[in-house]
């Protein structure tokens, strides 16, 4: 089936790029950042109408696949490739560069609560491991003086689909909490004990909008869009932050990016960082000398996302990149040959 | 898959040569390309279907070897630790399936019985047949929508209320979820009654005419002649029309994966979220690398032949009951 499915993806793929004079990208991958990459890709093709890009959000690990087996130019993951999927990739190398980043935020339904409630790094993974069940629980009560917490049982929600977000979301949990680790541990998909899932993000919304007393994570790029209140977090050094784009970029600021540009910012340090963040990758080839004129097209492409796009990222809800990781992705993507 | 079972015996009926001997040679040529070709088609069908089969089977031998039959009863789908049982999911697609068919059964066989006896006018009959029939021709992702603000917030208040006062039963156990077995079914229940209506209204319409005029020639009221002469005799057809129906809802994916809570869990309560084979195929194939594709694979196998099996049963039923009412 697999083979099938290269073949006719090939068909469809050979017969979409026979414009003589322009060159057309090819690229699949995470649907998280899919909103800004789309914005991105018209913007410049507006710019330059020789070249053309095909983006799919198809998820993170089909966009690895199809990187892997060769059809498409360059792909996009939230989680970077594994040194194992790496190894895979049988031509051309892998260079993964760092795009962009994002927040992913709890929001949740609590009828007659107008504060963003506060909720502490022992009492939030307590609440996706079905430990805490109930919204007035001495806990959250503790953290939240002055709120009028009501009597109500908690409801979890998470995405029923394989994705970067409960990847990423899940490794902090787990970083924080060895309980989490021990019990669920970090995964695209896991088996949390309690709740119910919901498709996408716009599913898991759609679950906490439904139903009074749901807290579940999404992006922010998309609680911001949908309106969805979110809960201010405890970070690494005690303090209490809410997701805004100047915490999120705080987090990102506190990383030290190593030179594989492979960075999971599970727990990040700094009173004013927000704990939850994640860069997402593009998964780009060394060396392209088979597929002539795609190397320079996609480094033009990538300087340019570096600069020019980086502005819009705080208005489509995702973070700008901290000039000391952008450097160190420009020199990356020069390598491309 | 009715397509095909109906196909094969169709076309393999097809090129009698007696006709062909008192035409002209072109015609005869002729003849001989088509019943080929619709030789070829027939054929091609089944075989497509074998080689799906092969297809998911071979892709799902890395599961097969690793966890055999104890995959059928395990109760655990933990991709992080490559642990996978499929007890959970086809608990919750048997269960899904029974209760959306235990609420559109008697509601399909009245919308049958309705349409079929002379109740209305044969203008507004035919009217009324085309809007159950337009049930089916919605799809399903619309479905899910309208049970997710539509179906969500009626049984959600009423879930909560009965597991108040009655959670000592076990079917109410657990406060409603908002998504979850009892939205799920009442949807499923729903995309189900075209094929249940339609397929029973057939099975009525066979009764004999005969056999109506003369119940009611020796006093029977209308209610007695559907009763005791025209449900008997459509039994076993009516009986094809909701295993097939079964199998429909078995197989059913979009609208359950919006709406059953995507939770991998075996409870009792109507209440609480469960999972599907098709749910859980749908969600997590984007994402899934190694053995968690091979388990899919596995699973996709086991729907594969749950609702082949099914569908196979069905058509057999309706097969004999339509045979049997042209003796009669």
């Amino acid at each position: 089936m697999k083979k099938i499915l290269a073949l006719t993806i090939a068909a469809v793929l050979s017969v979409c790029s026979v414009h003589a004079d322009t060159i057309t990208l090819n690229a699949s991958g995470a649907t998280f950042p899919a909103p800004l990459y789309g914005r991105w890709f018209a913007e410049y093709s507006k710019a330059h109408p020789d070249v053309r890009i095909n983006y799919q959000g198809i998820g993170s690990g089909a966009g690895i696949k199809s990187f892997t087996d060769g059809l498409t130019d360059f792909g996009a993951s939230d989680a970077a490739m594994t040194d194992a999927e790496i190894a895979k990739v049988t031509t051309g190398g892998v260079v993964l560069l760092p795009m962009t980043a994002g927040s992913i935020v709890l929001s949740y339904n609590l009828p007659g609560v107008t504060d963003s409630i506060k909720l502490p790094r022992d009492v939030y993974p307590a609440i996706f491991l079905g430990e805490i069940t109930k919204w007035n629980d001495p806990k959250i009560a503790a953290a939240n003086p002055g709120v009028k917490l009501p009597d109500m049982p908690i409801t979890v929600a998470y995405r029923a689909d394989g994705s970067g977000t409960t990847f990423n979301f899940t490794n902090h949990l787990s970083a924080i909490s060895a309980d989490f680790k021990a019990k669920v541990g970090g995964g695209k998909l896991v088996k949390f004990p309690v709740g119910v899932g919901g498709k996408g993000n716009d599913g898991v919304a759609a679950l906490i909008k439904q139903t009074p007393g749901t807290i579940g994570y999404v992006e922010f790029g998309y609680a911001m869009g949908v309106k969805l209140p979110m809960a201010t977090l405890q970070n690494q050094a005690g303090k209490f932050v809410a997701p805004t784009p100047e915490s999120g970029s705080a987090a990102l600021g506190a990383v030290d990016m190593p030179a594989n540009l492979r960075a999971f910012v599970t727990d990040p340090a700094g009173d004013a960082s927000y704990p939850i963040v994640t860069f997402t990758w593009w998964l780009c080839h060394t060396d392209y000398t088979s597929k002539p004129g795609v190397a320079d097209a996609i480094k033009a492409l990538a300087a340019w996302c570096l600069t020019d796009g980086q502005k819009l990222s705080p208005g489509l809800g995702y973070l700008p990149l901290p000039d000391s990781v952008l450097t160190k992705v420009q020199a990356a993507a020069g390598t491309i040959k | 898959m009715i397509e095909t079972e109906t196909m094969v015996p169709s076309t393999a009926s097809t090129g009698t040569p007696w006709v062909a001997s008192k035409r002209a040679k072109r015609a005869k040529g002729f003849d001989v390309l088509f019943s080929g070709l619709t030789f070829l088609s027939g054929w091609g069908t089944v075989a497509l279907l074998l080689l799906i089969g092969l297809e998911v089977g071979y892709a799902a031998l890395p599961a097969m070897r690793q966890f055999g039959f104890h995959f059928l009863v395990g109760m655990q789908w933990d991709p992080v630790n490559d642990q996978y049982g499929a007890l959970p999911l086809i608990y919750g697609t048997m269960v899904s399936a029974a209760l959306a068919l235990l609420i559109s059964t008697p509601l399909g066989v009245a919308i049958a019985i309705f349409l079929t006896e002379d109740y209305l006018h044969h203008k507004l009959r035919s009217f009324c047949k085309f809007l159950v029939e337009l049930l089916a021709a919605i799809p399903s992702v619309i479905y899910g929508l309208w049970g997710i603000y539509v179906v969500i917030p009626i049984t959600t208040p009423l879930g909560n209320w009965l597991n108040a006062h009655f959670g000592w039963i076990p079917f109410f156990s657990t406060p409603a979820s908002g998504p979850g077995f009892l939205p799920a079914s009442f949807v499923l229940a729903i995309m189900i009654l075209p094929t249940i209506a339609a397929l029973s209204g057939a099975a009525l319409k066979t009764t004999p005419q005969a056999l109506k005029e003369g119940a009611s020639a020796l006093g029977a009221t209308r209610w007695d002649v559907i009763l005791q002469i025209t449900l008997p005799i459509a039994a076993s057809g009516i009986f094809g029309a909701v295993v097939l129906a079964l199998g429909r809802a078995m197989g059913e994916t979009m609208a359950l994966a919006m709406l059953v809570g995507n939770n991998n869990q075996i409870s009792a309560s109507l209440f609480a979220p469960a999972n599907t084979i098709a749910s859980l195929l749908a969600n997590s194939f984007g994402e899934a690398s190694g053995l968690e594709v091979a388990s899919l694979m596995y699973l996709s196998f086991i729907l594969m032949a749950l609702t082949l099996g099914i569908n196979a049963v069905a058509e057999v039923i309706l097969e004999r009951s339509g045979a049997t009412k042209k003796h009669l």
